[in-house]
């Protein structure tokens, strides 16, 4: 591949979706988008640059992007959130009218393991929720990635990972080798195409932002202009909770880290600032 | 500070020599046997903390040696994790109620062990 199809494929990525693609990401195209090549019998990524570059390569350009997504995700990811959430959501229940569903956000759901493992917290939590509801959205650019996570069945291989064995037997129910979420938590989650890079504001204001190891892909400008759409978005007493490798820091000004915790940010307070 | 111990018990030394490798690496020294008979002499002499325990074996299956365990050294001690190619929900549920921490259902590797050791209350959550 010539630099200059690797700048323009890099080019297109980062514009569709944020995502930096480094000069060392080479071999990524490669292997990513080699299947692709093949079915569309393209020679190469030569020859890719130059069909995208060509008028109506809408379709095949988002399917560019898509396949160079990394969609690793996991129940129960980091533990720690899911433990916070736990001690937050009856905090939020108390504070919301009766009525009002707490709204929560898994921004770059992936296979959906996120939004399912917040479901299934409620869902243990029972009485101390004294009934409220939760409205989960989980959204990514992958429609693969959405696709699965609706149909909410899983390998033996992932409800073994940070899945308790306990939640698997009592929230997902046996389909031969896989196991299919029960309809209870799927009721509770809605999914949707939406890109990180476009205005958020259209998804409306929630209690709860989970944005984990998405932003890791972006470049510092578009991590910034991310995380000021999110404290936008987020109610005063709502947290975003962000991936192991991530941070407000030197980012925006808008979300500051809670007291104590990791990976938990709130939305700045004018004491916050001061202090 | 002593070490940490877990007893490996399955009637495949494939099993036990990579199941012991991974275990190893979690900071834990691993013994090992090949049934569960000799598993539970093994926790007579020194009980464990952690037992890694397959299903189908020889002379004395997993099941009877958990049932066996439970009675003898009560609900807590030691920290039990089935890890068997049985995986069926009734097997699992069955395990679960004779008394067993957590459930590996084969193949699995070092990333699920640690998984089900961190569920099981053996390991802390990595950070
Ligand atoms: C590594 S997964 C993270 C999944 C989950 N949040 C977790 O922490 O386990 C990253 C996801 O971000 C999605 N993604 C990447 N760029 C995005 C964008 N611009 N807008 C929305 N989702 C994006 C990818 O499709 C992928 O599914
Ligand atoms: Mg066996």
């Amino acid at each position: 591949m010539t630099p200059d199809s690797f700048n323009f494929l890099a080019g297109l990525v980062k514009a569709r979706s944020g995502i930096v693609l480094t000069a060392d990401k080479g071999y990524m195209l490669e292997t990513r988008l080699g299947p692709m090549l093949r079915r569309e019998s393209m020679q190469g990524l030569d020859a890719l640059a130059q069909r995208l570059r060509a008028p109506r390569a809408e379709a095949l350009a988002a399917e560019v992007v898509e396949a160079l997504t990394t969609n690793e995700s996991s129940f129960f990811r980091d533990g720690k959130p899911f433990e916070h959430l736990k001690k937050l959501l009856p905090k939020l229940a108390a504070a919301r009218p009766p009525g009002q569903p707490i709204r929560v956000w898994s921004a770059a759901c992936s296979s959906g393991q996120e939004a399912y493992s917040i479901a299934m917290t409620a869902a243990e939590l029972g009485p101390a929720l004294g009934g409220r509801k939760l409205d989960i959205l989980g959204t990514d650019i992958s429609r693969e990635m959405l696709d699965r996570a609706q149909e909410g069945v899983f390998t033996q291989f992932e409800v073994q990972r940070g899945l308790p064995v306990t939640m698997l037997v009592k929230h997902f129910k046996q389909e031969g080798q896989r196991w299919r979420v029960a309809p209870e938590l799927r009721a509770q989650v809605r999914w949707q195409f939406f890109n990180l890079m476009e205005d958020p504001r259209t998804l409306g204001r929630f209690d709860i932002i989970f944005c984990r190891n998405v932003l890791i892909y972006f470049d510092a400008p578009t991590k910034s202009r991310v995380l000021g759409s999110l404290a936008g978005m987020l109610a005063p007493d709502g947290v975003v909770y962000l991936g192991g490798a991530e941070t407000v820091l030197g980012l925006t000004e808008r979300l500051v880290p809670a007291p104590g915790e990791r990976g938990v940010y709130e939305p700045a307070r004018a004491t916050a600032k001061a202090g | 500070m002593s070490q940490r111990t877990c007893l490996v018990v399955d009637d495949s030394t494939v099993v036990r020599k990579a199941a012991r490798r991974i275990i190893e690496g979690f900071g834990f020294r691993v013994s090992e046997a090949k049934d569960g008979q000799e598993a539970l002499d093994a926790c007579r002499s020194a009980l464990p903390e952690a037992v890694l325990l397959d299903w189908n074996m020889p002379v004395m299956d997993g099941i009877t040696f958990l049932r066996a365990a439970r009675a003898e050294f009560g609900p807590d001690q030691p920290r039990i994790v089935l890890c068997t190619t049985e995986a069926e929900l009734s097997k699992i549920l069955e395990a679960l109620s004779a008394g067993a921490q957590e459930y590996v259902m084969k193949p699995f590797d070092a990333d699920i062990l640690r998984d089900k050791f961190t569920q099981a209350g053996l390991l802390e959550e990595a950070a």
